[in-house]
């Protein structure tokens, strides 16, 4: 078995913006802080989707880039059904385990949230993407220190060659208290281009 | 297959003992690590959970280094590594990956009473911790995808050695009993009033727990007998983050996917290691799929009645019992299990009793709507 | 009592995210779980703990939980009788 995989479609989230395919999709005030943007970008792009209000920020942002990206593809129900997920970032979900740690701090208010603690492990995001879009492929959370083009290259290819996703939806997704950042790619054979470490961290510095 | 990938040199840091061997006579004794605690600064009543003393890790430590610069869990994953590198002899090369499998890592470190820096509850900064005292060569792979972490780590590794990525892989699991857990969880109405017991009618939730587990994974073997990883899967639900799945869907999915690849049957399984995490609902999903899968009759437990679950170390911690299993060819009981509690028949193993087990199938499944499933095989080779 | 409803809808709508609603798209009598808010089972251990926080009403059976959170009246019915704050 030998799949050849390639870069078919990209999207990236920063400073206020959503570039997909080299488009800007949306573009806000860089002023004002995630939730505000992402529901911005919820207004402006029309979602009915009232379960995006309830995740927290990290799993707002995973779900966001993959929506845009997803929608600017053909790609059928089947398809999505095999899709593998692979995604990466740094802070894993310290940005809610924080929210969390100060509701357990104090004795005299000590009322944790169950809303909250669900969303204590970085791959609820990757899990709300996969309701979203009945996706029942295979699966995977990493961290590193940082983007890892090379690595994300190598798993999805042995996904691929171990005959476990034709095609494979793969990237970075990070938020904490200094800012966020987010970029997604689906390797395909069908895309046009090469998926190389090279290419993958030209897409992502250019965004 | 082509490219065989086989399991070596386990090795575990659990509350039922610091080697493989301690934690396979206990549970040959059908002893739980599971005990009530009185632990004021975790929760203020007591609860139930399987708890590893800080002082005996702290007096294991002694021999690798100066207990007060670790946290808890790194100290656990080192004790854990220490000795898998120490049995295997295993050359640390540009090709070997070291895999780190955790769901919270030292989430301890962010507790304003703790005197470590916040920075350590980073997963890169433990993962740093355990790369640069054995001084692997390459940057860690951490896998932190709920409670299938530990599992899922066999797969990745045997994918990129399969993919000439790497020729070897140290895979590390462990995660803790901590406030923010126990807390978690119990807020979530989960956790149960005694010693977990799966798949009992009298079941009432989970007990959590901690441990640390260690294996290698090569391409190559070193003994005459050796537990190949022959088949896997990791599928989503696609369902709902914290609810399993009514109709098992993601699990059956992985099931598949691990028997496809390793071209065996149903009837071929001889042993399987479920999650069993004592939920109505987890315990409820888990039936249905291994009914669908046709595997209602090969003989199952779940640990999870001795270690509790250890969230991201569990589905290592349970396989590395399954591989002595195998050694021995015997079933070991699936603690607190009594009536049964669920719809659908499975073959839950109510004594320990010897039987040839050639081939095992571990299973996990966790927040998110992830699920694991792994298939191991026994062979033996001419010298 | 009347009061107790429409702090109960505010309180449900922040504390469960719940966007596209207002005060006035929740009937007294509409379900909150199912077909009606469309809450689910994470809400339903948020609100256990809204209870407890605002009202000082500790629920540890899920069954019972079932019952209360019906409907706005249904709960706040329970809570008038039980609250401890």
């Amino acid at each position: 078995m030998n799949i050849k995989l390639n870069i078919q479609a990209w999207c990236s989230v920063q400073n206020g913006t959503v570039i997909c395919n080299g488009k800007k999709i949306v573009s806000t005030d860089n002023e004002q802080g995630f939730s505000e943007f992402a529901k911005q970008v919820y207004k402006n792009q029309q979602w009915e989707y009232p379960k995006f209000f309830k995740m927290d920020r990290l799993s707002k942002l995973t779900f966001l880039t993959a929506e845009i990206l997803l929608k600017e593809l053909t790609i059928s129900s089947e398809e999505k059904e095999q899709l593998a997920v692979v995604l990466s970032n740094k802070s894993a979900s310290l940005d809610t385990d924080r929210k969390y740690q100060d509701s357990i701090n104090s004795i005299e208010n000590f009322y944790p949230s169950p809303a909250v603690f669900v969303y204590t492990l970085p791959n609820i995001g990757m899990g709300e993407v996969c309701i979203r879009h009945k996706i029942q492929g295979e699966n995977a959370f990493f961290v590193f220190d940082d983007f890892n083009p090379l690595f994300l290259k190598q798993y999805a290819e042995s996904l691929a060659q171990n005959n476990k996703a034709p095609q494979v939806l793969c990237g970075w997704t990070e938020i904490d208290e200094k800012g966020y950042n987010s970029f997604l790619y689906l390797a395909s054979p069908n895309g046009t281009l090469p998926h190389t470490e090279e290419t993958i961290k030209k897409l992502y510095t250019q965004s | 297959m082509e490219n065989p990938i086989y399991i070596q040199e386990p090795s575990l840091i659990t509350p039922l003992g610091f080697s493989v061997s301690e934690n396979v006579s206990a549970i040959e004794k059908e002893q739980s690590g599971i005990h009530e605690q009185h632990r004021t600064d975790i929760l203020d009543t007591p609860f139930y959970a399987a708890m590893i003393a800080s002082e005996k890790i702290d007096a294991t430590f002694e021999k690798l280094g100066d207990p007060s610069k670790y946290l808890k869990l790194e100290k656990m994953m080192l004790l854990s590594v220490a000795e898998t590198l120490e049995k295997s002899k295993l050359h640390i090369s540009e090709k070997t990956a070291l895999i780190i499998a955790t769901t919270k890592g030292s989430i301890d470190a962010l507790d304003p009473d703790n005197s470590f820096s916040e920075e350590r509850a980073y997963l890169p900064v433990l993962g740093n911790k355990i790369q640069s005292f054995f001084g692997f060569k390459q940057e860690p792979i951490v896998v932190s995808n709920a409670c299938v972490s530990g599992i899922l780590a066999i797969a990745i590794a045997k994918r990129l050695i399969q993919n000439n990525v790497y020729e070897n892989a140290v895979v590390v699991a462990g995660d803790l009993v901590s406030k923010f857990t126990v807390t978690g969880f119990n807020t979530f109405q989960a956790l149960s009033n005694g010693p977990c017991k799966p798949y009992s009618k009298y079941r009432n939730g989970i007990s959590i727990g901690e441990a640390a587990a260690s294996v290698v994974i090569s391409s190559e073997k070193n003994k005459t007998t050796a537990i190949e990883v022959v088949g896997d899967g990791s599928c989503n639900d696609a369902n709902h983050i914290s609810g399993p799945s009514r109709t098992g869907e993601g699990l059956l999915k992985s099931v598949q996917s691990a028997m496809q690849e390793a071209v065996i049957s149903s009837k071929d399984i001889d042993l399987i290691s479920a999650h069993g995490t004592a939920t109505i609902y987890n315990d409820e999903m888990e039936a249905i799929a291994f009914n669908r899968a046709n595997l209602q009759k090969v003989p199952l437990h779940s640990l999870k009645g001795y270690y509790g679950h250890t969230l991201g170390a569990s589905a290592l911690v349970e396989a590395i019992i399954g591989f002595e299993a195998m050694n021995q060819n015997k079933l070991f009981t699936s603690l607190g299990y009594d009536e049964s509690g669920i719809s659908e028949p499975l073959n839950i193993i109510q004594k320990v009793e010897k039987k040839t087990i050639n081939t095992f199938l571990k299973t996990a499944s966790g927040f998110g709507g992830s699920n694991a499933a792994v298939l191991f095989k026994k062979v033996a080779f001419e010298h | 009592m009347d009061a107790l409803k429409q702090e109960l809808k505010e309180n449900i709508i922040e504390q469960l995210n719940l966007e596209e609603f207002t005060v006035e798209d929740i009937d007294n009598d509409d379900a909150l779980f199912g077909d009606g808010l469309g809450l689910d089972s994470i809400d339903a251990l948020e609100l256990i703990v809204m209870l407890d926080k605002d009202y000082g009403i500790k629920l540890t059976d899920p069954e019972k939980s079932k019952e209360i959170f019906q409907s706005i009246n249904v709960l706040a019915a329970y809570i008038t009788e039980h609250r401890t704050k």
